[in-house]
């Protein structure tokens, strides 16, 4: 069946959408939920495995209790309430990507629940309903092979390497979020990258999207404008980066109204997002919830913390973000405009990163909000991802603090530091970047450049000083631009003088 | 105690990749309900004050220490696996979702 897609303005002109969204979160704990292997990313295939995590007869799992700590302090930072007593519990599937065909996970008891976190979109402030976080574990990673797309349908066979099998997962669900159709998609993308945010400060994940340390689940459904009742919805997988959590559900609603201006039904199904058209496609329809024959799982017992343990925790979380976003701009001396630029921008904790590297905020700000901001959004990545670290950031104005480059070289240095020539140093060195700071040179190009222009000579010894500027600039041009202006036009009036 | 249906039977079946054919079906679905009210009748000992166990000690809180271990060689692992290729276990064709 070919789609019918409505255009958006049309879209929210008759829908309102209701966004749910199941953020899955990998645990940065040396080891896996229920075993001692280690959580790393990658590794050679089937080397972070053990007879646990194979799901080899008589293996027992036990809880790390680290993943339960950091399960209790995402759930407080979410404002949830945490469970007195839980339990694990399975959820029964058939699929090769999880050798004990069950996952182990949590079902009718989240260790956390009924949660908020606030999200900021062009000034207006909405409340995300958090329903539950609770525990789970990853699955393994399977490659298709055969067939004309590396796909699963028509591949051949599959090879699975169970590394990430049992890796520590927290899912965090909210409730059906109902905003403004012409918002849902921003609102989205917000609140993933806002959850992002919190999470990289509670120290609890790499919270990197795009090698999949998180991922979201993008629920959408559509309903007639002063509809009550919630439409049916769909339910795309694994979207991996903060653009394409917007790019989803703006697609999805283009797709849902135009099968409902059809006089169709959306069907109740999984979908898989495509990053190159920023279109889905279908995946399998979904099975109601019984289908898993959920059951509380025999081997593991229940996880009860005390309150003592969550007050505990409670008193190592990171400031609050409304707050820590006040806090910063007041010690960063930054204008209320430029402050919107650096959040919108996700260049806050970038900022911070370089500052603590002994960095100027205005400096870090420039260089992030400015230069690299362009690059990234050029790239079509987040900042974050744009291949410059706060290090380097720092790194590169303190090398224009000492006069070694200047702003314009100093982008040229980004670019190397992008296309991962080295450091910032080995970058200069190699393409011959820094400043002329032997005198000799210059003053061979001023005495060049005055004898060009011999009547600005004139202009300046009767003290017209503003002449120098056209005197400079052709040091500059001279110089391909690695000269320091300012010592430039001191050269030229002692000269001159 | 309500009855499992044949349907159900079959749905349960067929979720469990298990084949069955419409004489097992005939068989087994009775069978299965004779198993259910055997259970059950523990609901007739067990009152109000005794809630469902998942487990049989009462036993909460038990941790590991997030220290690795380690683990199996990759030889190891796939050694009791029927195919291997590339250092992966090697499944038969999967019909269904791609994760």
């Amino acid at each position: 069946m070919s789609e019918t897609l409505v255009p958006f303005d049309e879209v929210i002109a008759k829908y309102d959408p209701a966004l749910g969204l199941e953020v899955h979160v990998e645990l940065n704990t040396n080891t896996k939920m229920f075993c001692g292997c280690p959580a790393l990313f990658g590794g050679e295939p089937n080397t972070h495995v053990c007879p646990t995590c194979l799901g080899l007869p008589g293996a027992m799992p036990v809880v790390n209790g680290k993943a339960v700590e950091s399960a209790i302090r995402i759930g407080l930072a979410l404002n949830c309430s945490i469970a007195e007593w839980c339990r694990f519990a399975r959820k029964n599937y058939f699929y090769p990507d999880m050798p004990k065909n069950f996952q182990t996970s949590q079902y009718d008891e989240p260790i956390a629940f009924d949660g908020w976190l606030d999200v900021e979109v062009e000034g207006e402030t909405y409340r995300i309903e958090i329903e539950r976080a609770h525990m789970e574990e990853d699955t393994g990673k399977s490659t298709h092979v055969g067939g004309a797309t590396g796909r699963i349908h028509g591949a051949d066979y599959s090879l699975v390497d169970y590394n990430r099998a049992g890796i520590p997962l927290i899912e965090i669900v909210t409730r059906p979020i109902l905003v403004p159709a012409e918002k849902a998609p921003a609102v989205a993308r917000a609140y993933v990258g806002q959850l992002r945010d919190l999470i990289l400060a509670l120290g609890v994940s790499d919270a990197r999207m795009d090698q999949g340390s998180i991922r979201a689940d993008v629920n959408l459904s559509l309903a007639p404008k002063g509809e009550t009742k919630l439409g049916t919805r769909s339910e795309t997988k694994n979207v991996n980066s903060l653009r394409s959590v917007e790019r989803a559900v703006r697609f999805e609603m283009s797709r849902h109204a135009g099968i409902l201006d059809a006089g169709g039904s959306v069907l109740q199904e999984t979908r898989h997002f495509h990053e190159d058209t920023g279109t889905t496609s279908s995946g399998r329809e979904k099975s109601d919830a019984e289908d898993y024959r959920y059951f509380p799982e025999p081997d593991l017992v229940p996880v009860a913390p005390s309150r003592e343990w969550v007050e505990e925790l409670r008193g190592t979380l990171p400031e609050n973000p409304t707050q820590r976003r006040a806090r910063l701009q007041e010690e960063y001396g930054f204008s209320d405009l430029e402050m919107r630029d650096v959040w919108a921008a996700g260049a806050l904790p970038l900022i911070e990163a370089t500052v603590a590297e002994g960095t100027a905020p205005q400096s870090a700000r420039k260089w992030w909000v400015a230069e690299l901001l362009r690059r990234a959004n050029d790239a079509g990545v987040e900042l974050a991802e744009v291949g410059v670290t706060p290090k380097q950031v720092a790194e590169v104005q303190a090398l224009v603090d000492a006069k070694t480059i200047n702003d314009k070289l100093a982008r040229q240095v980004f670019d190397g530091l992008i296309a991962g020539e080295g450091t910032a140093a080995e970058v200069i060195e190699k393409r011959g970047l820094a400043l002329v700071s032997d005198d000799g040179p210059l003053l061979a190009a001023i005495d060049e450049a005055l004898a060009a222009q011999p009547d600005i000579a004139e202009k300046i010894r009767g003290g017209n000083h503003a002449a120098a500027g056209a005197v400079i600039g052709a040091v500059m041009k001279a110089t391909r631009g690695q000269a320091d202006a300012a010592r430039v036009r001191e050269l030229i009036l002692e000269k001159l003088a | 105690m309500s009855q499992l249906t044949r349907d159900e039977v079959a749905h349960l079946a067929d979720l469990a990749r298990i084949d069955l054919d419409d004489a097992e079906l005939d068989h087994l679905a009775p069978q299965l309900n004779v198993i259910l009210e055997a259970v059950a009748s523990i609901s007739g000992v067990a009152g109000d004050d005794v809630p469902p166990t998942s487990h049989p000690i009462p036993l909460t809180n038990v941790f590991r220490e997030d220290v690795v271990r380690p683990s199996l060689s990759a030889e190891q692992a796939l050694s009791g696996a029927p195919e291997v290729e590339e250092q992966r276990f090697r499944v038969p064709r999967i019909l269904g979702d791609e994760q």
